[in-house]
């Protein structure tokens, strides 16, 4: 679309610049090194801090002006404004000197020192003596859980942390409190931070009030720490991210914007879950076991790979079990070493159909895979069958803003800007765009909601069928529909079809293949010749997708294999006992000949496994992934991790140029690997355009990984050695593991960190945008690989019954929860506080049946496994329907949703 | 001399009933209105009248009232609000209408709400007015059970729900976009204009909010028309004012009188002069929030153009008499001090500079000021001024220490000097 730039006058020099800015925006996007604090890129404007003062004068004669709030006045043609004005200038000082005032001289023990917008601000006004003589107010601290340290004394009341903590992210139990200089930012109480965003507060505070409690546990300086460009490992979302280390090992993750994806936020999850890359059940060195009944013991790199090579050679076959959280480039070197017949991907049958089928439909169909920012940008939205909360948190945190949306037009026809966002709040009230929910039971993004319905997966279905059938006359029929459900089923079409960008978001969460066909049908039928409908398919792991779109068969077809013909197996990053059940799983891994466990952590298969070798994290080595919406995305090692840790892809490359070469050579690097793929897979073709190769130089420089105030390079090491050892070498990409290189901007895939001369905060993020808020100079990192089609796909027939109770059984179906669903997360310490009880979710009438009070025991039978649990409510979840969290805890894998019988203990 | 707003308000206290304010003239405005006039007509009829909001920032009521939008496509419910918040130090002419003749409000506000076309209407009541709360509930009362308010009023066709609303008792909530906010049951703090209230206001639809001794003058200026309401006054703005004094002076009290009345005649005839053994030094002639004027200023007219004229500003029209035996210092100090404890906390110069300033003051009252203090005082005048804040609660709050700084610098000094307070 195109906008006229309009121009205006700064210091009487002429700029142009996008219409519909205010001038603080303006400036800072045209490179104007303005100061703020309260405004943000995320949740425009509202004039509290006064930082941004410029002059403003009415036109050329007007040599005295007036002093207005940059971030509060728009930017139209013809406005004439000055940032150097004197009194200008002098009243930006004050407004430092102000808050000086009451701020504690804590900057050589605060944690946010080094990278602290305030500290920026401070020496960008000049302000230094202190006047002030008088005693400063002080606050009580609380505790706020594991994530988010509180520290009150620091606060400059920017407002920041309450507006994204409620306004944006929909928060409740945050709040400011109190008045005049006494105005307070906390919880009503100590208590843990209940929004699955909490965390972003350390970012959004430009002081240290909020400041990552993990961080604290191992502190380190920004300036001492290694960071690379790196992408979260906990859902399928995504998000881009910064991993910072010392000594070794991963001290925090931060947010790396990406204008498409995860923008400014990440949940706590990613930011939080990093821990594991440090935990003591980390496997570090290669392990192998002479006899299945022996201890492992710890092997020589060389030793592990001689004997890796003896299995290969010994004669049987050798089957290959991939992994939906192991990159591109494991997945695919395994494969290329046991064969495309003999690789599998690691993953239950019932996913493996469900993600292959919601790939095809995104292949196939004429619904667009949306990124995130498409999703804050969808203005009637249908979700069907996600807990999206839960499941793919920063997806819910995109649904928060979508539904601002459609009711914009309220401020705009007011002549409200929408970055006014007080005003623009205040006409909107309550307003919400059309967002209709359908899930197996309440979920946390209900207060938004329009409407929610709550049932049965098959009855999900049904209505997403129903939605499909009044959306067009191709669709299949639902019969016998009960009229509530069919007039509700008529709104969400109605409220779809006057959308001009709407969108469907379903999934494989509730492990029901009619669920993704009646959201396909949805989508399909919404796409006309002037609209392309989006369709968003939650799958459950980072890089589920991806080994998707490798293909192979299921784990389930490659223990039946395993049983029928002994053969030795090679899994990938992947705990067997989490893809099948117990049973299954023993009986494969009994029969196999030699069992080899590439992995991170100790797990039930790696107890099993004749040789161990231990795989890199995401921290330690370089690697691509494939996010939900199809974006392949490449993250890179932040730390050299210590021992024979190598990447997945590396500890297979060896035994294929062993085999190849028939001698060991030095393993390939990453471009290799990723040639190979992108021409033998031509789906993967534009992997190769995500980030510049190894060889990649800027004026003959790497990209350091260290800032250029890195410190203790020298003293690190010397009780081990006084000379100065050489930096390791990183043969895949075009960062060192060092402070030299080269210090300007780099291609947006590699940057390491955000930093700018006077910007030692996140808000130097400003200097790599072309507008501030919107995309990085050279575009958003990733690539897409999945368009939709232009022609149309077919309607998916076969609407499933509708669900029929059974007398003595519940259908089981699975709950999430994103502290707790999630493999590798659940090992942070901060994570595991917040971990639920086990439970089983019943609606009220059925435990009342039962004879069973909330928290009372009842014992389930499923699927050959009995369990005793307490009984918990969840609204919404109906009769005849029982809900059990995934993998929670102790709690094994099950193929749900099954039939199960509930008895009371 | 005729005095309108205060005609039925009776030495013992007691309001009128609402058969006695019918009695007395009351309520015919309303009706007279209600059947021959459009509400067009009576917005343009209060703007030929010159009226000027009597809350303190002197807009031109019938202006104010005509930036709402009108018509079929206009955005409901429509909202009017009186601003009963009266907590301007100093000022107490609201509490005498309020307690003393509810019912004239209320005709006022339906008048006002018929003009706008407004829905509901909101007393907001400062919460120390207990006794104003308790006749304001009667009379809303007394006025429903004569179809005053309500549906279809005086089968006019036009229906108006009026409530009562005590606030929780802030000095912010007089903002009227504060108070808004509070009325929302949100924190108090201001909103920024644009949007102006009559666009996006109470719940973001059009609202008028305009001050009590504002909406009293309304039924006076339909019943008499807008010649007679111009020609109560000694100026070319509309009307009488209720002026107050206090301090020392003999008879401090309220009075209503024709707007433009000069300071010397309030003084010096209705309260008495000040008391004897006292001399007078200066005045603050609006509230606390204003400039100081001096003896050389006795014979201005207290109207909003002559005061600003003598560089300071008519406000409430309620003054604050200073006496020779009063320490200025003290007197700034307690100001100070008393809007640094309102400031709703959201801007910095507000939040921090007025603590700031109040301390300071405090210093020099006690003997330990410094003369760095002099300069730091008055970078406050000049940097807590309109438009570097969000609202005017600063700035206002700087007119006092910027005219005491200019008038009685001396004092100032001598206690920084002398390292005490000379007055003690």
């Amino acid at each position: 679309m195109e906008m006229k730039m309009i121009s205006f006058y700064i210091d009487n020099q002429p700029y142009a610049v996008n219409p519909g800015l205010n001038l603080l925006h303006a400036c800072l996007s045209l490179g104007f090194n303005l100061p703020y604090f309260c405004w943000h890129p995320a949740l425009g404007s509202v004039g509290a801090c006064r930082q941004c003062a410029i002059k403003q004068f009415k036109d050329e004669n007007d040599k005295h002006g007036k002093i207005v709030m940059a971030c509060m006045t728009p930017a139209t043609e013809g406005t004439r404004i000055s940032i150097n004005d004197p009194e200008a200038h002098h009243f930006r000082a004050s407004v430092i000197e102000w808050l000086m005032m009451n701020h504690p001289h804590d900057c050589p023990v605060c944690d946010e020192g080094g990278e602290c917008h305030l500290q920026d601000m401070t020496v960008m006004t000049g302000h230094t003596y202190r006047e002030f003589r008088f005693p400063k107010r002080t606050f009580t601290n609380q505790n706020l859980g594991p994530f988010v340290n509180h520290e009150m004394n620091r606060c400059i009341e920017c407002y920041r942390c309450v507006r994204f903590y409620r306004d944006y992210a929909g928060g409740r139990d945050f709040d400011v409190f109190a008045a005049h200089d006494h105005v307070y930012f906390g919880r009503h109480e100590d208590g843990t931070l209940e929004s699955e965003f909490s965390g972003n507060l350390v970012e959004v505070c430009p002081t240290g009030v909020f400041t990552d409690k993990t961080l604290k546990k191992h502190y380190t300086r920004k300036w001492d720490l290694q960071t690379a460009p790196s992408v979260c490992v906990h859902c399928a979302l995504g998000c881009n991210t910064i991993a910072g280390e010392r000594y070794s090992t991963l001290r925090r993750i931060r947010n790396r914007f990406n204008h498409e994806v995860n923008g400014y936020f990440l949940c706590d999850r990613g930011r939080y879950g990093y821990e594991f890359v440090n935990s003591e059940k980390r496997i570090r060195q290669s392990l192998i076991r002479r006899s299945r009944d022996s201890q492992p013991e710890v092997a020589s790199r060389h030793s592990a790979i001689e004997k890796l090579g003896e299995i290969l050679a010994e004669g049987s076959p050798v089957i290959g079990i991939g992994s939906p959280r192991a990159s591109l480039e494991a997945n695919f070197a395994l494969r290329k070493l046991v064969g495309p017949e003999h690789f599998f991907q690691g993953v239950s049958e019932r996913e493996t159909r469900l993600t292959t089928l919601a790939l095809k439909i995104l292949q196939e169909g004429p619904a667009r895979a949306p990124s995130l920012q498409d999703v804050q940008l969808a203005d009637a939205v249908f979700v069907l069958g996600e807990d999206v909360t839960n499941v793919a948190p920063m997806l819910a945190l995109a649904l928060r803003q979508s539904v601002r949306r459609e009711v914009m037009t309220i401020a705009t026809r007011l002549r409200i800007p929408e970055w006014d966002d007080a005003a623009v709040r205040e006409a909107v009230q309550q307003e919400r765009g059309p967002l209709f929910i359908a899930t197996t039971g309440s979920t946390k993004l209900d207060d938004i909601a329009r409407e929610t319905y709550r049932s049965a997966p098959d009855d999900l279905a049904r209505l997403g069928f129903a939605v499909a059938q009044a959306l067009s006359g191709d669709a299949p029929k639902v019969a016998d529909l009960p009229d509530d459900e069919r007039a509700l089923a008529n709104r969400i079409a109605v409220a779809l079809k006057g959308a001009e960008r709407p969108l469907v978001i379903s999934g494989v969460s509730c492990g029901s293949e009619a669920l993704i066909r009646a959201a396909a049908n949805v989508a399909s039928a919404l796409c006309t010749d002037d609209r392309r409908a989006e369709l968003c398919f939650n799958v459950p792991e980072c890089n589920s997708f991806g080994l998707a779109l490798i293909g192979g068969e299921s784990i389930n077809s490659a223990f039946e294999r395993m049983v029928h013909e002994p053969s030795s197996v090679i899994v990938l990053e992947n705990d067997l006992y989490r893809r099948a059940n117990r049973a299954m799983v023993d009986a494969a891994l009994d029969a196999a000949k030699y069992i080899i466990a590439i992995d991170h952590l100790e797990n039930a298969t790696t107890r099993k496994a004749d040789l161990i070798l231990p795989a890199a994290t995401f921290a330690e080595g370089d690697g691509t992934f494939v996010n939900n919406e199809g974006r392949a995305q490449r993250f890179y090692q932040a730390l050299d991790p210590k021992a024979d840790i190598q990447e997945s892809w590396r500890w297979l490359q060896d035994p294929i140029s062993t085999i190849d070469r028939g001698e060991a050579e030095p393993g390939s690097n990453l471009d290799e690997v990723d040639l190979a793929l992108a021409s033998e897979l031509p789906v993967f073709a534009s992997i190769l355009k995500i980030a510049p190769p190894a060889n990649f130089r800027i004026v003959g420089q790497k990209i350091p990984r260290q800032p250029h105030r890195y410190s203790g390079r020298t003293a690190m090491l010397a009780q081990l050695s006084v000379h100065e050892p050489k930096p390791p070498d990183d043969p895949d990409s075009p960062l060192s593991f060092s402070m030299e290189g080269y210090e300007g901007e780099p291609p947006p895939s590699l940057i390491p960190r955000f930093w700018a001369p006077g910007w030692n905060s996140i808000q130097s993020l400003n200097k790599f945008q072309s507008e501030v808020g919107g995309s990085l100079h050279g575009g958003d990192p990733g690539q897409r690989l999945i368009e939709a089609a232009r022609t149309g796909l077919k309607f998916f027939g076969e609407v499933p019954h509708a669900f029929e109770r059974r007398s003595n059984e519940w259908l089981i179906v699975p709950l999430y929860h994103i502290f707790g669903s999630e493999e590798l997360s659940v090992l942070s310490p901060g994570i595991s506080e917040r971990l639920p009880n086990l439970y089983i979710a019943l609606n009220d009438h059925d435990a009342a049946r039962l004879g069973v009070k909330y928290g009372g025991q009842v014992e389930l039978d499923l699927e050959g496994s009995t369990y005793s649990l307490p009984v918990r409510g969840r609204l919404g979840i109906p009769e005849g329907v029982a809900g059990l969290p995934v993998c929670l805890r102790e709690l094994p894998f099950v193929d749900l949703p099954a039939w199960g019988r509930i008895a009371r203990m | 001399m005729e005095r309108p707003l205060t005609k039925n308000i009776r030495s013992d206290g007691e309001p009128p009933s609402l058969k006695e304010y019918e009695h007395a003239g009351g309520y015919e405005a309303l009706r007279r209105a209600l059947r021959e006039l459009t509400p067009q007509a009576v917005t343009a009829l209060v703007k030929d009248s010159n009226l000027n909001g009597r809350g303190g920032a002197g807009f031109p009521t019938g202006l104010k009232w005509s930036f709402v939008p009108m018509g079929d496509d206009a955005p409901h419910p429509k909202y009017l609000i009186a601003n009963a918040d009266e907590m301007e130090p100093g000022t107490f002419k609201d509490r005498l209408l309020l307690e003393g003749d509810p019912h004239q409000l209320i005709e006022g506000m339906i008048l006002g709400a018929y003009a706008i076309q407004a829905d509901v209407a909101y007393i907001f009541l400062r919460w120390a007015y207990r006794v104003a709360a308790e006749r304001l509930e009667r009379a809303i009362a007394e006025a429903y059970a004569n179809n005053y308010l309500g549906h279809n009023i005086c089968g006019s066709g036009y229906s108006l729900e009026m409530y009562l609303h005590v606030s929780a008792g802030r000095y912010m909530c007089g903002e009227e976009t504060a108070l808004l906010n509070a009325l929302e049951g949100k924190r108090a703090t201001p909103r920024s204009k644009p949007p102006f209230p009559a666009v996006s206001g109470l719940w973001g639809k059009p609202t008028i909010v305009n001050n009590v001794e504002t909406f009293c003058n309304v039924p006076h200026i339909v019943n008499r028309g807008a010649e007679w309401f111009k020609s109560l006054s000694h100026t070319g703005e509309g009307g009488t004012k209720i002026y107050g004094v206090s301090g020392k002076v003999k008879y401090p009290g309220a009075w209503e009188l024709p707007l433009g009345t000069t300071v010397r005649e309030i003084l010096e005839e209705h309260a008495g002069g000040v008391r004897d053994g006292l001399k007078f030094r200066g005045v603050i002639p609006g509230g606390a929030s204003t400039e100081f004027l001096l003896e050389e200023h006795l014979d201005v007219k207290m109207d909003f153009a002559s005061v600003q004229k003598a560089g300071s500003r008519l406000g409430t029209g309620t003054m604050i008499v200073m006496d020779d035996q009063t320490c200025p210092v003290g007197l700034v100090h307690n100001l100070e001090r008393f809007f640094a404890q309102e400031s709703c906390g959201w801007c910095t110069p507000c939040r921090e500079g007025l603590p700031w300033t109040a301390k300071i003051l405090q210093a020099i009252e006690e003997g330990a000021g410094q003369p760095i203090d002099m300069q730091r005082l008055m970078l406050h005048t000049r940097f807590l001024g309109p438009g570097h804040t969000f609202c005017a609660l600063a700035p206002g709050a700087m007119e006092p220490l910027q005219s005491a700084l200019q008038y009685f610098r001396e004092d100032f000094e001598r206690h920084i000097r002398e390292k005490r307070c000379p007055w003690k």
